[in-house]
């Protein structure tokens, strides 16, 4: 049946090929595709997974996508090599949509082989197999997807034995469910070995491109540099895709931050809502606690009021937008880079804030730990801006190193210090760079007391209308804001000379990289700048300049990056051309590569 | 604010060595006669009383008329005026940062009945450690007088507008939810409104205190039921109220009698002479019973209605250590290199 199956005429591919396998949500399968992606990563394979999941729990379809990128490339890509389609319901449409050429490895009873005829099908017979190898029928709807690892890793010329590693691995300890499924591998493998006569054109060949390395993914990335930051208050209310930071980051403090008599040095509390873990959040920061919060888009707009206050009354506090596709509740399972208008100035009145954008894994963890820092160091709200595709997919990451800088508190005056100065003034400009000193609440000798408000004040706390000590203040809080330019992570530049460049950010850097090598092959050098942060340091001024044109690379409808740097940057703003991906899904290369080609 | 001292004597000071005037804070620049500048005094003179040590306390508000008053006591304390209804979770949020803090929460009818209503429900869920104070004059005063939540059926504004929605009663609803301690009274009686404020002064965990407070301004004609003349008129103190910090006990006799006692696990304890037959403050159903009846006779109980000490607070629930969080320092935040490595070899 499926000794034809396979025809010689494709293109042989060795270790850079693309599998997307359908599945029904909540069927089980994601350990299966993290086990068929772990397996290749064992391999010595750079390896990318994004699973493209609905806002369901149970029933609708989902989609896994596996990249094998021998040259290390990890952004989707918008075509595939072979297909492993599960899920009756939208199998037929799969077909119809799978790239020329494309390997189909499909349930046997959904008959697709009719549908195309430029495809290249290996039809499966999942039940039998199952039944065979698995005497719990109840878990058959569960242990049909390790079969379809076992026939791939046949097919690309896995090693069997790293998926049973990688099964071990995921379902660390539990021994039988361990053993069923390392038998439906094997079981599936064997099938394959039997049936499937003529070798597949796509291949992974071991190498040693992953030695060292780790797989995690943002959020979980971030919750390990917050505890390294020594949060002491976490104040969150539950929304895809941030909450698995928080949940993350709850299991390492359990783990991590207990003294040996069990008690905790941090507090974790599931708020009412946004406005509450806001409130939370400051009422922390202003005690003098490292606090922070996380949550995306909607909760973000319920939390601005407070933003205001945060920024306005000068109190540090972290908080983690991890986005996904708005307005309202949108493609809540879907990315998007949709908040940078809203996160950098969130609030009413003139506000300004600082801005992190990790855009790899280790800057998830170094970016979480140095917000806490900057927090205090700044006196003010901090957004560490990531999206559903940062937060939440697995990554390959370099180990992350031991972060040695000591905290930087920021200017706080202890009771001594209190009582060696004249007088205190809360809101005094002292060191002449827009930073006050700040006391901490039940500092004993009350002589650092003062009233923290939202209205108008003066240096010393107290409450004013006075033009003059309004603007004073508004002035001051810009000074700083500008002040951090210095403090902020610098933007990373890939190659120079050239008079046109790409800027991009956060989750798209992957993606930019790739479109960048692919431009330069065809002969269009351009320089490339990740920016990491808001202020614009001097660095961005430099490259801007630098430049003649300027393609501004981001996942939102309306350039809301290319806005910012109009406004900042007016004598250059004909430079920025807008490159714009906002349909919900990972940014690709090609599609960056195909504008910047149109538009210039 | 504070007893003025007659021109000889020198001014009496408390445990602390603190005289009344260390306890007060910037001149009220409320309208003369408002009734929340009589709860400021009466919070000055309870805190010392007790002996509070004001350098400990943090004072956070809401917005409105109310909610400005922490301006005006404990100037040695930190005060934070938040922004409108959302001051439960900054007091969350400060409490976990510092449990050494001793939590005064300051709020209005409006700032914690309506755009507050839910954020005041999960800090008394949570039993944050704070004395919650609810300055209840039926109306929104900084706003020039709009109906609150608690505004009474049947309550004419001053320009004619008649309340045709039911109140929402703070003390009834924080017994609802679980309150270990709630009180009401009126700031027209300074004598209950002190025994209140010292017995929630020795409390742990949130106590709510709804004092009701006439606006002058807006809400103190004759056809409304929150003016002073109304609320004299039906004003009814469930009991006399006597309250006993542990480190007084032996100086003071607890009356015998017809007086119930509770005390507090620190070892003070409050007495209720009833002047209502067979009222048990400890029983949630029986006071919420009879305040609905009350209400409904048009009446207005004061006094500790309803009272549970014991349970543990949020911080204790949280299991947090005993130094402040907000004071640890790096050795007791930043786990080793050893840890991160053994994070590390589980992700590869
Ligand atoms: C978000 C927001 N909405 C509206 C207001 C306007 N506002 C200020 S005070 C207030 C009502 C205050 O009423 P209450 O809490 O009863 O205090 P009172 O002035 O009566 O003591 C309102 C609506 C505000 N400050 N913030
Ligand atoms: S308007 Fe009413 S509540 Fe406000 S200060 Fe005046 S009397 Fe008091
Ligand atoms: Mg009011």
């Amino acid at each position: 049946m499926s000794s034809d199956a396979l025809s010689p005429s494709l293109d042989v591919r060795v270790n850079d090929f693309s599998i997307q396998i359908a599945t029904v949500n909540g069927s089980g399968s994601q350990t299966a595709n993290n086990v068929l992606m772990r397996s290749i990563f064992q391999m010595g394979v750079p390896v990318s997974g994004k699973n493209l999941f609905p806002s369901n729990i149970a029933g609708l379809p989902t989609w896994f996508t596996i990249r094998a990128s021998a040259q290390g490339y990890t952004a989707r890509r918008a075509t595939n090599e072979m297909l492993i389609l599960m899920n009756p319901e939208t199998a037929k449409e799969d077909v119809q949509k799978a790239d020329g050429g494309c390997l189909v490895i499909y349930d046997e009873p959904l008959k697709l082989e009719g549908l195309r005829n430029d495809l290249v099908y290996c039809p499966v017979p999942f039940q039998k197999i199952v039944t065979a190898c698995c005497p719990e029928p109840k878990l058959h709807k569960l242990v049909k997807n390790m079969i379809y690892v076992g026939v791939t890793c046949f097919l690309l010329n896995i090693e069997p034995e790293e998926a049973k590693k990688a099964i071990a691995k995921q379902l660390k300890g539990k021994a039988k469910a361990i053993e069923i499924n390392v038998a439906a591998i094997e079981a599936g493998f064997l099938w394959a070995k039997e049936n499937i006569k003529n070798p597949s054109p796509l291949k992974v060949v071991r190498d040693n491109k992953t030695l060292g390395k780790i797989i995690v993914d943002g959020n979980e990335a971030s919750a390990i540099g917050c505890m390294f930051a020594g949060v002491t208050v976490l104040a969150w209310y539950p929304i895809t895709p941030a909450s698995s930071l928080s949940e993350s980051l709850i299991d390492y403090l359990e783990e991590y931050r207990k003294t040996p008599d069990g008690k905790s040095t941090y507090a974790v509390v599931q708020m009412e809502d946004e406005l509450a873990s806001a409130g939370a959040v400051l009422g922390a920061g202003w005690a003098g606690a490292r606090s922070m919060t996380t949550t995306s888009g909607p909760g973000i707009s319920l939390m601005s009021e407070f933003i205001g206050l945060g920024y306005f009354s000068e109190i540090p506090g972290v908080f983690f937008n991890v986005a996904r596709t708005g307005p309202s509740t949108g493609l809540p399972t879907r990315t998007m880079q949709g908040d940078i208008d809203i996160c950098a100035k969130c609030s009413h009145g003139d506000t300004l804030h600082i801005n992190l954008y990790p855009g790899n894994m280790q800057e998830c963890f170094e970016f979480a730990y140095q917000s806490f820092d900057l927090a205090e160091r700044f006196q003010t709200p901090i957004f560490v801006v990531s999206d559903l595709d940062l937060g939440m997919q697995n990554w390959m990451s370099d180990p992350f190193s031991y972060p040695d800088k000591p905290y930087d508190r920021g200017k706080v005056l202890n009771q001594q210090q209190l009582s060696e100065i004249k007088e205190f003034a809360r809101y005094r400009d002292v060191d002449n760079d827009g930073i006050p000193y700040r006391s901490l609440p039940g500092t004993p000798g009350g002589k650092g007391a003062y009233f923290t408000r939202g209205s108008g004040h003066n240096d010393r706390a107290l409450y004013s209308e006075k033009p003059e000590d309004y603007v004073a203040l508004v002035d001051r809080l810009k000074r700083k804001y500008y002040s951090a330019k210095s403090f902020v992570p610098k933007p990373i530049l890939r190659g120079n000379g050239s008079d046109s460049g790409i800027i991009a950010f956060g989750s798209s850097d992957p993606a930019v990289i790739e479109a960048q090598d692919e431009l330069g092959r065809m002969g269009r050098k351009v320089d490339y700048m990740r920016l990491r942060a808001l202020p614009f340091t001097s660095e961005v001024d430099e490259f801007i300049k630098s430049k003649k044109m300027i393609y501004v690379v981001e996942q939102n409808r309306d350039g809301q990056m290319a806005g910012l740097f109009k406004e900042a940057y007016p004598a250059d703003a004909a430079k920025f051309i807008s490159i714009l991906h906002y349909n919900g899904l990972a940014l690709d290369a090609q599609s960056i590569v195909n504008e910047i080609v149109s538009k210039s | 604010m504070s007893n003025a001292p007659t021109a000889s004597s020198v001014p009496p000071s408390n445990k602390l060595g603190l005289t009344k005037q260390d306890y007060v804070g910037s001149k009220s620049t409320l309208c003369a006669g408002c009734g929340h500048d009589s709860i400021t005094a009466q919070l000055i003179n309870a805190a010392w009383e007790m002996n509070i040590d004001a350098t400990r306390v943090a004072k956070l508000s809401g917005i409105g008329c109310s909610s400005k008053t922490p301006a005006y006591f404990f100037n040695q304390a930190w005060g934070f005026n938040a922004v409108h209804g959302r001051m439960p979770s900054v007091a969350t949020g400060a409490s976990m940062a510092n449990r050494n803090l001793i939590n005064i929460g300051v709020s209005g009818d409006g700032d914690s009945m309506s755009i507050g209503l839910g954020q005041l429900c999960h800090m008394i869920r949570r039993n944050v450690p704070i004395v919650y104070i609810i300055e209840d004059n039926g109306v929104y005063g900084l706003t020039k007088g709009q109906f609150s939540a608690t505004a009474d059926k049947g309550s004419v504004l001053k320009y004619g507008s008649i309340n045709s929605l039911e109140p929402i009663d703070p003390v009834t609803l924080a017994i609802e939810l679980g309150c270990g301690f709630v009180a009401r009274s009126f700031s027209g009686n300074p004598k209950q409104m002190n025994a209140i404020l010292k017995a929630a002064f020795a409390y742990e965990g949130t106590s709510i205190i709804d004092i009701v407070s006439p606006c002058v301004t807006f809400n103190n004609h004759d056809s409304s039921t929150k003016s002073y003349k109304n609320i004299k008129d039906h004003e009814m103190p469930l009991h006399e109220l006597g309250f006993v910090a542990f480190n007084e006990l032996e100086n003071v006799e607890i009356p015998a009698g017809e007086s119930k006692t509770v005390s507090f696990p620190d070892g003070s304890k409050v007495t209720f002479r009833n002047i209502h037959e067979n009222y048990d403050p400890t029983d949630a159903v029986a006071a919420t019973k009879l305040i609905k009846e009350s209400l409904s006779k048009n009446e207005l109980l004061t006094g500790l209605l309803y009272i549970r000490p014991g349970s543990p607070d949020f911080n204790k629930v949280l299991n947090l250590v005993d130094e402040p969080l907000a004071t640890l320092d790096l050795q007791a935040l930043k786990p080793s290199p050893q840890v991160l490595s053994e994070i590390m070899e589980s992700l590869t």
